[in-house]
């Protein structure tokens, strides 16, 4: 193992992290703030209880989630991305680093970076409601796994992406929608049965239901089910991962 | 001497269909500066990338130092550095950063002594917390080199290192790498001057549509294919060749007051005596002459230009 080249490409890559600090920490503030300002405040004083939680602490689990799939998806396929555009990943495929070790570092500080974002997210919450985290050990499972998982399909995309319009692509018109769609400002049970079960064919929600019940102990599914189907994406993150190495797809010719 | 690189058999096909090596094979003696010479696009850093594990092989093998390139990739790149020819860097990094990054990413323990001295000797030093975007074009290139050696390899590949680099800082990349090679390193470097062959070379690879055409000494090299040329200014303008010079195949120049004598500087016998001879019996008198040796440019030029 190379330890030495998994912590130069983790900390150069949270040094990225440092320049772009201002704009990591002041963004995701504001737009939970906005988000209570709307949905918690404005929309959220109508809607006032689900399942016995004030509407703007319902929504705390999914807006983390929201946060913590977009960001790890687009800090880990920039991480990736950037050096295949520049042409400084003549250095990594020419370094004695195996793939594993690449996935580690890069992976890793992108998820890193975004359990800081969720961090910061819930600390914000705190300020405009009351938070209640009833299993603090599973929510930072949760929170850890995600943030894996996702930055994995960050990395995946990095790696895919011969353009920038690609590399915005998916987090834009697939994770965000998802996110949306799944859950994080309303309770499934809230929805026609036919879309309930529609909701069931998206993967973040169990994402959410699981997180949602780490804090509250309120979940629209079982929250072994929602344990399994993050391992389930994480495993398929995996070998999508370990395919690209194996191949060298868009990284080695 | 002992080989530090061995390539066999090595082919390489793109995706696209391109060929761009065929058959390579090619040792590299420890300690040696070696040259790969070859017009664009004759595989030269397709050969190099392969080497240093960019570039997956279609077919044959590489051993670095006795270590295969795909099975033991770890011994032989944390062997090799390599300067590419593109100037990538990464903008935003300080020199600093960037030098401690590669440093530990070919996994050696950080050693703040071995960075600056590498800085200092690139003339560097003065920018090391200046952002690598605000470097002038020579100053990226030396960064590039310093890069490459703050692991400190044993081989050093320098793709096209002169390129596009002013007359003095191509003079001091020279000499950087004549210090190099006297700690023992192994260097080898593309090129398409050939002066720069000429100059730092001790060996020479002519790569052409992807084959290595020749691989030879430089000295052997300029030695064997080197022609030599007799240039003998007349006194009188020649109109037409005697026929008693015909066997000499001379050919005249500046509107007959020149004759050429073009002969190999290897055989023993160079004929010259009887050609001056013939010239005095045939009442021809001349005023100068000179000779003058083919460069390598034009044994390079020869070479590639024989190849359909």
């Amino acid at each position: 193992m190379n330890l030495h080249a998994v912590r130069a490409i983790y900390a150069f890559e949270m040094a990225r992290t440092r320049r772009t600090l201002f704009q990591s920490i002041v963004s995701p503030v504001i737009s939970t703030s906005l988000y209570f300002v709307v949905f918690g405040a404005a929309i959220g004083s109508r809607i006032s209880e689900v399942d016995g939680i004030t509407y703007g602490a319902f929504i705390v689990p999914g807006l983390i989630m929201l946060s913590l799939l977009t960001q790890s998806v687009s800090n880990a396929s920039f991480g990736i991305y950037f050096p295949k555009f520049t042409g400084t990943i003549y250095e990594l495929l020419s370094a004695p680093v195996s793939y594993f070790e690449i996935v580690v570092s890069y992976v890793g500080a992108a998820a890193t970076k975004s359990i800081l974002l969720g961090t910061i997210i819930l600390v914000t919450a705190e300020l405009f409601v009351s938070v209640r985290i009833d299993h603090p050990v599973w929510m930072v499972l949760f929170l850890v796994l995600t943030a894996v998982t996702f930055s994995l399909l960050g990395f995946i995309i990095g790696v895919w992406a011969d353009n920038f319009e690609k590399l915005q692509f998916v987090p834009l018109i697939i994770i965000t929608p998802l996110t949306f769609l799944g859950g994080s400002f309303y309770s499934i049970h809230m929805l026609p049965p036919f879309w309930q079960s529609v909701t069931l064919l998206n993967p973040v929600f169990y994402l959410v239901s699981g997180f949602r019940w780490s804090f509250y102990s309120l979940a629209d599914v079982g929250v072994s089910i929602s344990v399994a189907m993050t391992f389930v994406f994480l495993a398929i993150c995996l070998v999508i991962v370990a395919w690209i190495f194996r191949t060298g797809y868009r990284i080695k010719t | 001497m002992q080989s530090v690189i061995s390539v066999s058999n090595l082919s390489k096909t793109y995706a696209s269909g391109l060929h761009a090596l065929k058959n390579i094979n090619l040792e590299i003696r420890s300690g040696e500066i070696f040259a790969l010479l070859g017009p664009n696009g004759a595989g030269k850093t397709t050969l190099i990338s392969t080497i240093c594990g960019i570039v997956n092989p279609t077919q044959g093998s590489v051993t670095v130092a006795g270590h295969d390139i795909i099975k033991d990739y770890r011994a032989t790149r944390s062997l090799i550095g390599l300067v590419p020819q593109e100037l990538t860097t990464d903008s935003f990094e300080t020199v600093w950063a960037t030098v401690s990054f590669s440093r530990g990413l070919f996994g050696k323990a950080p050693n703040p002594a071995h960075l600056e001295k590498i800085l200092r000797e690139l003339s560097l030093w003065a920018k090391k917390d200046s952002k690598i975007m605000t470097l002038s074009g020579g100053m990226k290139r030396r960064l590039l080199i310093a890069k490459a050696l703050s692991h400190e390899p044993r081989i050093l590949f320098l793709d096209e290192p002169t390129a596009g680099v002013d007359v003095e800082l191509r003079r001091d990349m020279w000499e950087l790498v004549r210090t190099l090679r006297s700690t023992g390193v192994t260097i080898i470097l593309t090129t398409h001057y050939i002066d720069e062959a000429e100059e730092m070379a001790d060996r020479i690879g002519v790569i052409s549509n992807g084959e290595i055409i020749l691989v030879e000494e430089k000295t052997a090299l300029m030695h064997k294919l080197g022609k030599k040329q007799l240039t003998l200014q007349l006194q009188h303008a020649l109109v037409s060749m005697p026929e008693s010079l015909a066997a000499y195949h001379l050919s005249l120049a500046s509107d007959g007051n020149e004759l050429i004598y073009t002969y190999d500087s290897q055989t023993e016998l160079t004929n010259i005596p009887g050609l001056l001879k013939a010239l005095n019996d045939a009442g021809i008198a001349f005023k100068d002459l000179h000779t003058t040796q083919s460069s390598l440019e034009d044994i390079f030029v020869n070479l590639v230009r024989k190849e359909p």
